[in-house]
């Protein structure tokens, strides 16, 4: 078979390579900052412009989740937790560089020589993208019946890989309430209510009345762009997770700016808990009744009882797994929304402790509450 | 096989769902357990969901046993394109050992929570440990290489927490708790680039079918440096020395429930998928991996025997005494692995079993006396024995069986490693195995004469008698190291038919002694 | 050649990349800054994968209809037998299943970062410091006299 390697050609690998390079300038400056505010900027903007590179790439829907996930709400925690904690870290003695120097150096030495033996980049006949995943991009429409091969994929070909993510963000939340607590702190104290954040932001923010009017429309905005995420998923780059960090960054919004008090008597964090488990439960429910209904574990065919399937898809329709695949994203949605939010309220509601303590910093023996 | 086949009373249409289920019930319960209005409720839940799954372990043991691999397509699509679970009698052994102590571990953990955590958090935890546990079984079912990454992540994430949680009573539980995360998921991210590499060189996720494309290469050098990296990452979960120093400091801080938990089954998952690579991925026959294994993991395995049973002799504390000796016990297991032979393997397997029944014993009666002693020092164990008779026998009972007294499960692990290692002609290797139980008898003679033979302290020892919920899962364990001391039928049968699983297909080439 | 020199460098800089995070988080000993090398470690994972999936002129794999005017747009900039040996339906598409392996370990990701900033904030309320050379010195300055013995009532 003759024919030209369109590599050169293409546009976008010009484009990447701007961005590789700037995302390697960004590291640079991370390795040697030692201000912590200044590493956790830079740490958001490497997260942002590798989403460029992932949209370079073709990887929409992934730089789509490194845009929310790690320049969102990525940031917003590492940002909580500088508040919790100190402002810049100490400086590392040279002495201690030279194992982890080896140790790296080492390491990366052994991924360039294998790197060597990998077909070259951009290569569509390399064994990772001429086997499976080309599979995917045959069968994806006849066998599940949605345009967006990655959605596809993620939700029902390897749809328990997702069962598992959503667990993890589960975890993660049971992880942080059990750490932080449920943000009670700040409701438990009448005095506190109002500095339920950063006291100085709220007073600073009582100035800003525009602020508050432009968030009062911004946030149904976000809320229905999160919908619109969540639902558009199966035919362009979104989903589940997407739709769920985006609520929840709108939820964040609302208590950065009208203190946490208010969030948390709109959307309490029992709420939040039952939220996180649910969604969990609504997934793995899917998958229970799959079996029931004969089939394997989140085999979405057998979604409903086969002769219901028979008429409500027809010859080649796929209504199980539509549906199916709604399903499980609105349960992807309600564990990481819930589960993102429990874990903002975890670390906001510790900072009015921390703020009364910070003037006299010194060890404290105390283990916390 | 393992005499609890009478269990396997599902219906047939029930006993096909059992890989998805043995899975799905724990995390389903563990939803449950976080919505749960009280700490009863969860307690039961916890109890409930660890002994469905240990019931379908048994449902998936006797199936592999009556009709040879089972194969589970999640979602309805055949490998590679779906995630496979693929069940053999590797993967039965260790579903059957992490649901058993998993279900000794809910009943125990009632009573040891109410002490050491306060109750508005019970439910939590029980949700964090149903997580974990639907995580590691997970980890040692499925036939995907990347799913095994997701289950790896699932199994940690809850118990990084769950040991910080034990800061309440000694706040060195928090650095030790993020030193694990740390390291936890340094080793998880080095498994996902090896993944990575295995996936750029085959194209393909699934194991069999990874293990089914490499021979049809033309270059090894990424699948060479994607098993270092895989085998580096799990060696960090497995507490492999010198990637070990995470464990000590984790298991001696973290709550009990946990400890007892994780003591008997963490690494253990994390040694179950070297095995799995090593045999099935890579079938045992490949001459950089005979090499890896004579000249890296074997020598790693000795030095980490020796000198963490150095350590144990002279720690001051416990649990951490216990800790160290989990290191090294690991090692004694890789080294049987690295002989590659069947014999090896097996008694590897063997020992992995016993360990978990004896380390579980041991952590879950010091766990017991935790209830009324808030200190680990050994010290204050003093006279332990006459305060705490039951607990205490016991502990001693399962401390026997760590040395590898006669009569204890411990003895006949023993006793087939040293035989596994001279039938390899890796005579040294056996030796290393007597040195580091002489090193043994010191450290457990000091625990004995502390506990049995020193006089309390004035005003009477603070260790009390632990409540029948622990002492009932605790003897039963002790019972268990004595029964498997008397007749092994059983872990015998498990490790033999196991190692025969991976190591049955493979024509081995007998690896050189260094 | 001229490609593999072109595009070589791709994997160079990922890698340099991966291991200068690496570097930061075994040289600090700052809880946070730990936290940080970590992301960015695992993030530079996720480089690596999505390098792998890249197909040359391919797009993102959202199936359409290459008789569109996107379609053909697309294909006009491609070799017609290219496109007919790697394209699905005369439309070269990047490889989907490196997308959706990284959206999950994203989300991992976020997960961890989030536990392990949560146990920092533990460790700076229960040291007063998240630096770990600070936790050793307070630990071992309370080893020496008595250990940190019983603290009352378990508590959060």
């Amino acid at each position: 078979m003759e024919w030209t390697a369109p590599l050169l050609a293409d546009p976008s690998l010009l484009f990447g390579a701007a961005l590789l390079v700037m995302l390697a300038a960004i590291l640079c400056a991370i390795v040697v900052s030692r201000k912590l505010l200044t590493s956790v900027a830079l740490t958001g903007l490497f997260t942002l412009v590798a989403a460029l590179w992932y949209i370079a790439m073709d990887a929409p829907d992934v730089a789509f989740t490194e845009a929310v996930v790690g320049g969102g709400v990525s940031t917003l925690i590492l940002l909580g937790s500088i508040l919790l904690t100190r402002e810049s870290a100490e400086p590392v003695s040279p002495s201690r560089m030279v194992f982890p120097a080896i140790a790296v150096i080492l390491a990366g030495v052994a991924i360039l020589y294998a790197v060597g033996s990998i077909p070259g980049f951009g290569d569509p006949a390399s064994p990772a993208n001429a086997s499976v995943g080309r599979d995917y991009l045959e069968r994806t429409y006849k066998e599940v019946g949605i345009p967006n091969v990655v959605s596809a994929v993620l939700a029902s070909y390897r749809g328990f890989d997702t069962l598992g993510e959503t667990t993890v963000v589960f975890a993660a939340a049971v992880g942080v309430m059990l750490l932080l607590g449920f943000g009670e702190r700040a409701l438990g104290d009448p005095a506190r209510r109002h500095e339920a954040l950063n006291p100085d932001l709220v007073e600073e923010i009582d100035h800003h009345v525009v602020l508050r009017v432009a968030t009062k429309i911004m946030i149904p905005l976000m809320f229905l762009f999160g919908l619109y995420v969540l639902f558009h998923g199966e035919v362009g780059a979104g989903g589940g997770f997407q739709a769920g960090v985006i609520l929840a960054i709108a939820l964040i919004v609302h208590a950065l700016v009208f203190g946490l008090s208010e969030t948390m008597r709109a959307f309490p964090a029992a709420a939040m808990r039952a939220g996180a488990s649910a969604g969990v439960l609504i997934y793995a429910g899917v998958g229970v009744i799959n079996m029931l209904n004969g089939g394997a574990f989140l085999d979405y065919d057998f979604l409903f009882p086969p002769p219901l399937e028979q008429a409500l898809s027809g010859p080649d329709g796929h209504a199980g797994q539509h549906y199916g695949i709604i399903a499980i994203e609105i349960g992807v949605t309600a564990t990481v929304a819930s589960g993102i939010t429990a874990i903002f309220y975890g670390f906001a509601g510790r900072a009015p402790d921390i703020a009364s303590r910070g003037a006299s910093r010194g060890p404290e023996s105390g283990g916390g509450s | 096989m393992i005499g609890l086949e009478f269990l396997n009373i599902a219906p047939q249409r029930f006993a096909e769902q059992a890989p998805a289920l043995v899975v799905v019930g724990p995390l389903i319960a563990a939803c449950a357990a976080v919505l749960a209005p009280g700490r009863r409720w969860a307690w039961f839940l916890c109890v409930g969901a660890s002994a469905f799954a240990f019931w379908m372990a048994v449902v998936l043991a006797s199936e592999v046993a009556r009709q040879g691999v089972i194969s589970y397509a999640m979602g309805g699509f055949p490998a590679p394109l779906g995630i496979e679970f693929r069940v053999d009698a590797l993967s039965a052994m260790f579903a059957l050992l992490i649901s058993g102590m998993a279900v000794l571990t809910a009943v125990f953990s009632g009573e040891s929570l109410e002490t050491e955590i306060m109750s508005s958090k019970h439910p939590l935890m029980q949700g964090g440990f149903l997580t974990c546990l639907a995580g590691l079984l997970g980890l040692v079912l499925t036939g995907d290489a990347f799913n095994a990454f997701v289950f790896l992540e699932i199994s940690s994430i809850g118990v990084y927490a769950m040991i910080a949680m034990g800061g309440a009573r000694d706040r060195r539980a928090y650095p030790a708790a993020f030193n694990y995360l740390i390291m936890g998921t340094i080793g998880a991210t080095f498994y996902l680039i090896g993944v990575g590499f295995l996936y750029a060189a085959t194209g393909t996720l699934n194991m069999a079918d990874i293990a089914a494309r490499i021979p049809t290469l033309t270059s090894d050098r990424s699948i060479e440096v994607g098993l270092a990296f895989i085998l580096i990452g799990l060696a960090l979960k497995a507490a492999v020395f010198p990637l070990h120093q995470w464990l000590p400091a984790a298991y001696s801080h973290a709550p009990s429930m946990i400890v007892v938990f994780l003591s008997a089954t963490a690494t253990k998952a994390s040694v179950y998928l070297i095995i799995r690579y090593l045999s099935t991925v890579f079938a045992f026959d490949w001459q950089v991996e005979t090499a890896f294994m004579a000249f890296v993991l074997a020598p790693l395995s000795v030095a980490g025997i020796l000198i963490c049973s150095m350590q144990a002799a002279v720690d001051p504390e416990i649990r951490r005494i216990l800790a160290y000796s989990s290191v090294a016990q690991v090692g004694y297991m890789t080294l049987a692995i690295a002989t590659a032979t069947s014999a090896g393997v097996s008694a590897a397997l063997f020992h992995l079993f016993n360990h978990g029944v004896m380390k579980a014993a041991l952590f879950m009666a010091i766990g017991g006396a935790a209830i009324h002693l808030k200190s680990q020092r050994l010290s204050d164990f003093a006279g332990a024995a006459k305060s705490a008779p039951w607990t205490m026998t016991a502990f001693g009972i399962a401390a026997l069986s760590l040395l590898g007294a006669p009569l204890t499960a411990g003895f006949l692990s023993k006793l087939r490693l040293i035989q596994s290692l001279v039938a390899a002609d890796w005579g040294w290797a056996a030796a290393v195995i007597g040195l580091s139980s002489l090193i043994g008898v010191f450290y457990v003679g000091r625990i004995f004469e502390v506990v049995f033979f020193r006089s309390e302290p004035e005003g009477g020892s603070a260790v009390r008698e632990a409540p029948v919920s622990i002492l009932l899962p605790l003897w039963l364990l002790a019972i268990a190291n004595i029964w498997f001391g008397i007749d092994a039928t059983i872990p015998l049968g498990l490790a033999e038919s196991a190692a025969g699983a991976v190591m049955g297909a493979t024509t081995l080439s007998p690896a050189g002694a260094p | 050649m001229i490609d593999a020199l072109a595009t070589g460098y791709v994997y160079a800089i990922i890698v340099a990349m991966m291991m200068a995070s690496l570097f930061v988080l075994l040289t600090t000993g700052n809880l946070i800054r730990k936290m940080i090398g970590l992301s960015l470690f695992q993030t530079t994972a996720g480089l690596f994968y999505i390098a792998l999936s890249k197909v040359g002129g391919g797009t993102a794999p959202i199936i359409i209809d290459a008789e569109s005017a996107v379609g053909q747009a697309r294909a006009a900039r491609l070799d017609p037998a290219y496109v007919e040996h790697f394209g699905v339906d005369g439309v070269v598409y990047g490889n989907p299943l490196p997308h959706v392996l990284i959206l999950t370990a994203i989300v991992v990701g976020v997960a961890t970062l989030s536990v392990g900033l949560a146990i920092a904030v533990r460790v700076r309320e229960a040291y007063g410091d998240t630096e770990l050379d600070a936790v050793r010195r307070a630990d071992a300055a309370a080893s020496e006299p008595e250990p940190p013995g019983p603290r009352g009532r378990p508590n959060a």
